[in-house]
This record gives C-alpha cells, sequence and structure tokens, in this order.
C-alpha cells in the first residue's frame, strides 16, 4: 500500500487534480481510497457524484463521540470501487480542525479503513499547513510520500517552497519524501520552464504539467471527473499520464527547500519579475 | 562570609554536585544560606522563573492558582471548570475551604461543575457547549449569585471566545458571569493564576456590591482562603476588638462581599503573594490602604494585633489590649503544655506562597527552630520578607526539586518537616515526622488564638509519634 499527501497552496486545485489523478489509477486497475483532510470537505464529491458525503466529524457531533460511529456510515464507495472518507471539521473561525483531522484518521485506522488489499491511500490536505493536524497524513506510519501542486503564480511557489521546508521537517524524523511537483497550469508566462527550475532547485521533479482546460469545469459541475465525463477527451489522457507517473515514480527525495530571496532571484532570472535596480 | 553561611554553602554545593553543569548553575542561583544582613550578594534567591525540565518541580499551574487558590472557596458563586474533566476533578475542594450555607441551594463550594469537554467540542468549539450549560446552570440552582468561568488549556489552544459568551448571559442571567482566561500553560506557575484571578474580580466584581451603611470600623479580610476554618478564626478576633468585617476574600466569601472590599477603611492581607494584586489596584483606584499581617502564633498575633488597632482610635487600641490580656493565659497554657515537648526541635518547610515565612514565628513560639524554608512560587517580595525572619546560614530555597528536598532533609536531618501532598508519602516512608502545611492535613484552623492550640497539638502528635521509630530502618 503506497500512501499519498497532496499538498498545495489553498485554491490550487488539490482537491479536482486528486480525485482525476485517482480516478485514472483506479481505470487502470489500481484499487484506491482517498481521504479528506479539509474541513470544508469537497475532496471526495467527484468521485461520490454527489454534493457532499457524511464527514467524521460532522457525524461524531451528531451522535456524541467518535466511538459511536460505524465505519460504513463515513467510508463510501464511488467511480471504480476507489473508498472514499472525509475528516470534516468546524466553519472557520471556531474551534480546532487539526484536531479534527487527527481524530477522524484515527478513527478510519482504527477501524480498518486501510485494508491491506488498497493499492494507493491518498490524502488531500488543506491549503495551508497550519498546525500539527495537518501534518497528521505525514506522521510516523502514514503517508511517506508528498507531491506538491502548484503554478507559475508566485504565491503558489511561495506555498510550494514553504510546504517542503514542512516536508524537511518530517523527512528527518520519519521517512517522508517528497515526489515532485504537479503544475496545474494557469498559462503564466514560462510557466513549465519555471516550475521545472524551482522543483530542481528542491532537489525533485516536475513530475507532470496539467494543461489549463475548460473540460474539467465541465465535469466538475456535473459532479464527476474528467475521465468518468468524457473520456476520450484529450485532458482525461492528461490525467492518465500523471496517474501513471505517480504510479511508476522512484524519484523520492528530501527537500530542499531555497530562502524567499532565492525565490525571488529565480523569477527576475525568467524575467518574471523586475530587480528592484531596474525599478529604480 | 561568616562561618554558619559557609558551612550552608558548603552543604548546597555538595547536593548540587550530582546535577549535569547546566542543571547545576541553574538551579544554584535557586538555593541560598540565609543572611538577614543582607550584605552577602550570592544569598540572593532567584524565583518566580521556569522551571528547570526534567526536574521533578513540586509546582502546579495558572488554573491551580485561579480556581484552586482564588475563585474556587467563593461560595455563592458557580465555579465551572471549562474543559476536560480532570482539572476541575484533581483541583475538587482540594483546599478545605470551608463555608456556611446549604450546598446545592444556595452555596456550591464542594460542587464539581465542569463542562466536561468531548472530543467535538475541541474540533468544532465549546461556545454553544458552554452556552447551554450556563442555561442548565441556571436553573438548576436559581440561588446562585453568579458563575465563573475558568478556562483549562484547551479551550485557550483552541481560541473559544468565552468572554462573548460570558457578556451574553450577564445581561439575560443579570449577575456576573466572569470569563477566567486561567489556561494552565500560562506563565511558570500557579501564581499567575492568582494574578489572573486577581484582575478578574477587578473587573467583573469590585465595586458592584451593595453594602448599605459604612462605619469608621470597616475593614476586608484579605487572602485567607477559610482553610479548616483559619478565616472564621481571624474575623472573630477582628471582631473582638471592635472592627466590622464587610468582606472576607476568599474564604467563606459572597459575591456581593467580592465587589464591597474597597469600601473598608483598610484592608487586611494576609496571603500577600495571591491577593497583592487587587489591594494594590484598590489602593490606588479608591485609596482604599491595606497592611499585611499574620495570625500565626501568640508573638506574632499580638505584634498583629497592635500594628492593626494602630491604623484606628483609641477604643480600637483599648479593646485590643484587653483581648490580649483575655487571650494571654490560654496562649501562657499552650506553649507551657508543648513546649516542653517541643523545645529545640527543628522544622523544614516548603510551601506555596505565604506559609513559608509565616509560619516562623508560631513554630519559634513552641521553641522550634525553622533551619530550611522554600517556596513553590514565591516572587523576589516573598524572599526579601523571609530573609529577616530566618537565622543566618538558614537554607533558602526556591522551587525545590523533590530530589534536592530529600537530598537537604537526609543532611540536615529535620525534626519536622512541613510540605504539601505530593512530597507527605515520601517523607513517610523516610520515617521523618511530616506536616501538610497547605490544607493542615484535615486539621485546623491554625489562625488567630482558636488555631494556636490546634496548631501545637498537630506538631506535638507528628513530632512525638513512636510510629516514625517504626518506619526507619534499622542500621
Amino acid at each position: 500500500m503506497r500512501q499519498i499527501a497532496i499538498y498545495g497552496k489553498g485554491g490550487i486545485g488539490k482537491s479536482t487534480t486528486t480525485q482525476n489523478l485517482v480516478a485514472g489509477l483506479a481505470e487502470a486497475g489500481h484499487k484506491c481510497m482517498i481521504v479528506g483532510c479539509d474541513p470544508k470537505a469537497d475532496s471526495t464529491r467527484l468521485i461520490l457524484n454527489r454534493k457532499c458525503q457524511n464527514t467524521v466529524m460532522d457525524l461524531a457531533r451528531e451522535r456524541g463521540t467518535v466511538e459511536d460511529l460505524q465505519i460504513e456510515e463515513v467510508l463510501l464507495t464511488g467511480y471504480r470501487g476507489i473508498r472514499c472518507a472525509e475528516s470534516g471539521g468546524p466553519e472557520p473561525g471556531v474551534g480546532c480542525a487539526g484536531r479534527g483531522v487527527i481524530t477522524a484518521i484515527n478513527f478510519l485506522e482504527e477501524n480498518g479503513a486501510y485494508q491491506t488489499d488498497t493499492d494507493f491511500v491518498f490524502y488531500d490536505v488543506l491549503g495551508d499547513v497550519v498546525c500539527g493536524g495537518f501534518a497528521m497524513p505525514i506522521r510516523e506510519g502514514k503517508a511517506k510520500e508528498i507531491y506538491i501542486v502548484t503554478s507559475g503564480e508566485m504565491m503558489a511557489m511561495y506555498a510550494a517552497n514553504n510546504i517542503s521546508r514542512g516536508v524537511l521537517k518530517y523527512a528527518q524524523s520519519g521517512g517522508v519524501r517528497l515526489g515532485g511537483l504537479i503544475c496545474n497550469s494557469r498559462e503564466t508566462d514560462k510557466e513549465f520552464e519555471l516550475i521545472s527550475e524551482l522543483a530542481s532547485k528542491l532537489g525533485t521533479q516536475l513530475i507532470h504539467f496539467v494543461p489549463r482546460d475548460n473540460e474539467v469545469q465541465r465535469a466538475e459541475l456535473r459532479r464527476k471527473t474528467v475521465i468518468e465525463y468524457s473520456p476520450q477527451h484529450a485532458q482525461a489522457e492528461q490525467y492518465r499520464v500523471l496517474a501513471k507517473k505517480i504510479a511508476d515514480n522512484t524519484n523520492f527525495v528530501i527537500p530542499t527547500p531555497i530562502t524567499m530571496d532565492e525565490l525571488e532571484k529565480l523569477l527576475m532570472d525568467f524575467g518574471i519579475m523586475e530587480s528592484e535596480e531596474a525599478l529604480a | 562570609m561568616s562561618r554558619a553561611i559557609e558551612d550552608t554553602k558548603k552543604m548546597i554545593d555538595e547536593v548540587l554536585e550530582v546535577y549535569p553543569e547546566k542543571t547545576k548553575k541553574d538551579r544554584a542561583k535557586h538555593i541560598a544560606p540565609n543572611d538577614p544582613s543582607g550584605q552577602c550578594a550570592s544569598c540572593q534567591v532567584k524565583s518566580n522563573v521556569k522551571s528547570r525540565p526534567g526536574v521533578m518541580t513540586v509546582r502546579g499551574c495558572a488554573f491551580a492558582g485561579a480556581k484552586g487558590v482564588v475563585w474556587g472557596p467563593v461560595k455563592d458563586q458557580i465555579t465551572i471548570s471549562h474543559g476536560p474533566i480532570g482539572c476541575g476533578q484533581y483541583s475538587w475542594w482540594a483546599r478545605r475551604n470551608y463555608y456556611n450555607g446549604q450546598t446545592g441551594i444556595d452555596t456550591f463550594g464542594t460542587m464539581h461543575i465542569t463542562t466536561d469537554f468531548q472530543e467535538k467540542d475541541i474540533v468544532y468549539g465549546g461556545d454553544k457547549h458552554l452556552d447551554a450549560a450556563l442555561d442548565e446552570l441556571k436553573g438548576l440552582f436559581p440561588l446562585a449569585k453568579g458563575i465563573g468561568i475558568l478556562s483549562e488549556c484547551p479551550v485557550g489552544l483552541i481560541g473559544d471566545d468565552i468572554e462573548a459568551v460570558a457578556k451574553k448571559k450577564v445581561k439575560d442571567f443579570n449577575m456576573p458571569i466572569v470569563p477566567v482566561r486561567c489556561e494552565g500553560f500560562r506563565g511558570v506557575s500557579q501564581s499567575l493564576g492568582h494574578h489572573i484571578a486577581n484582575d478578574t474580580i477587578r473587573d467583573h466584581i469590585l465595586g458592584k456590591g451593595k453594602l448599605e451603611t459604612t462605619t469608621p470600623y470597616d475593614v476586608a479580610l484579605i487572602g485567607d482562603y477559610n482553610i479548616g476554618g483559619d478565616a472564621w478564626s481571624s474575623r472573630k478576633m477582628l471582631e473582638e476588638m471592635g472592627l466590622r468585617v464587610i468582606a472576607q476574600w476568599t474564604g467563606d466569601a459572597s459575591v456581593n462581599e467580592m465587589g464591597i472590599a474597597h469600601k473598608s477603611k483598610l484592608n487586611l492581607i494576609h496571603c500577600y503573594r495571591s491577593m497583592n494584586y487587587i489591594c494594590r489596584h484598590m489602593e490606588e483606584t479608591y485609596g482604599t490602604p491595606w497592611l499585611e499581617f499574620n495570625f500565626f502564633g501568640p508573638t506574632k498575633i499580638y505584634e498583629s494585633i497592635r500594628k492593626i488597632a494602630a491604623q484606628f482610635d483609641d477604643t480600637i487600641k483599648e479593646k485590643a489590649e484587653a483581648m490580649i490580656e483575655k487571650y494571654k493565659p490560654k496562649m501562657d497554657a499552650v506553649i507551657e503544655k508543648y513546649r516542653p515537648r517541643l523545645e529545640g526541635k527543628t522544622v523544614m518547610l516548603y510551601v506555596g506562597g505565604l506559609r513559608p515565612r509565616h509560619t516562623i514565628g508560631a513554630y519559634e513560639d513552641l521553641g522550634m527552630e525553622v533551619v530550611a524554608s522554600g517556596y513553590e512560587f514565591g516572587h523576589n517580595d516573598d524572599y526579601k520578607r523571609t530573609y529577616e525572619v530566618m537565622k543566618e546560614g538558614a537554607l533558602i530555597i526556591d522551587d525545590a526539586t523533590e530530589y534536592e528536598l530529600e537530598e537537604f532533609t537526609h543532611r540536615m536531618k529535620p525534626d519536622l518537616v512541613g510540605a504539601g501532598i505530593k512530597e507527605k508519602y515520601t517523607y513517610h516512608k523516610m520515617g521523618v515526622p511530616f506536616r501538610q502545611m497547605h490544607s493542615w492535613d484535615y486539621s485546623g484552623p491554625y489562625h488567630g488564638f482558636d488555631g494556636f492550640g490546634v496548631f501545637a497539638r498537630d506538631m506535638d502528635a507528628t513530632v512525638n509519634s513512636p510510629t516514625w521509630d517504626l518506619i526507619r530502618r534499622k542500621k
């Protein structure tokens, strides 16, 4: 069983990318599971073709404690047998969403959600790793592989670099490794080259460049992945390629995060940001 | 440096020898031979800083200070331990703060009330739960005069807005609802909890009570928690000398009393450490002066009575003298009975913030000598007040570790050790006579004329019990 965590800046397309690539893995015959680690609980809707599933924490709140839940209530099966769970959690501004992730993952573990015949478990984690709870998926005994979704936008790259720092910390204490960057294209200038360079600076690879295509949005509106909605479309093929690259990936590294200055220099080298001298 | 100081210094160095270099250096600043003259610069101990990780400190936390010490004893207020169940459970009436009233009807001191946080309260926040708890309490206990919400650690970690809940309910219930941010991780010991609790008294209660008439003889008894009836015994004396005690903080206190102390002519403070903050506030804001006093043992009692009486007119002074006259034979009889049995015995104290210095006089009245004393959470001002009442070369120890207490006991061989419940059983096993000096070992009162006889009896029963010889290992 390979356990994989997907991180990246909020709104970059982690959930969409994860579900599409997992659909690709399932289509290729792999047994997969997705664990949504975000109080928004939108990590499984394209697989389950429904608005929003019952989350572990919401049901626990209703019943009183997490011990009152049955695993079948929160572990649902969707497209091509992909099993889905959502941690759930509070609305913004109250409580502790991180603790919700910890509680939910512990519940799934204790109740046998991780079956031995599962090939891949994907954790789709909230954008910013704001506290220990959101690092839960990469702690001891869980995800050993991480992919960071990014784009050519500066703040997305900044977030990718920051997440690498977190990975570095857990790489030193546990066995977690960075498997690569996934570029979810925003069609910014020299995006492919820029992210390739960032990947090499971080000591990793740009595992796949996913082009921008409105077919993704059209499929999403119907609560489907592109692979399910229009299997013949070129974009579906992109996700199949990404799925295959991840399945075949052997390039796992301890990342080498760069400083903010280095990141800005990178942008200047690519002519995206003007240097202060040039501005003056 | 005198011989006594040098000898003690040598003993301290020997005890610290086993520590790693950094720990030794750090702990050395907290332990010193006493120098009443103040000339020995290295004899001033460092205090009120973070305990060294890895050592067994005796200290508690801010929650213990705010709930266990200051707010807990207020009898007609419901004090909620807000958070998971443990903090409230293990601080449940641990200090034996006596009160009058019908528990569960108009007083709530011995009740354990908690919001009992579950996982869902952490994840989704506990504000709605707290809101519901307040409604439920109001329904169950209509005679409650206030509610205190005392935060445990998780409430602070998840950032619940207990202030907003409290504010809303103050309007609905028309009584004070006091949010107290005393999460245990704040500060270095229970001392910050006292301060936080004092600040909430200032912000939510003080100035809001009703006092129909005032007299020139109004005083407030501050920092007496009525452990085993201490405050009652003190109050009786103040009344007998002609004063009117308008408020008693917080042993056997009512919410109303908490709101009127500033109207007194003089605030009398017993436990300086836990309540000096609010006394200073009343002095600055209302001009109410305050005076420290000590009701342990006749010498200090007479001294304190005269000091208090000196702040008032002759009628009070006369009554004070008459009272001393009246009780002196009783005190002398206690001394006559117990002194021969205790004469020359040595005592080691390690208590909280007041007794390490305040009980010294009472021991001396019985012919005993306090050879070592220290505070769990004292500050510099406490130590300054201690140096002058102890002999040269006595051991002063701040935030002691269990190792140090044991080791100094082996070396100094005191005839009596007075400390807390965590130390008690170690000493029992060592066969060293021990008294629990936080809550008087289920005894009391120890304050005032009533208390001294009980104190003397307890010390005698402990020191001279034949049990200890049976426990001590035969050589």
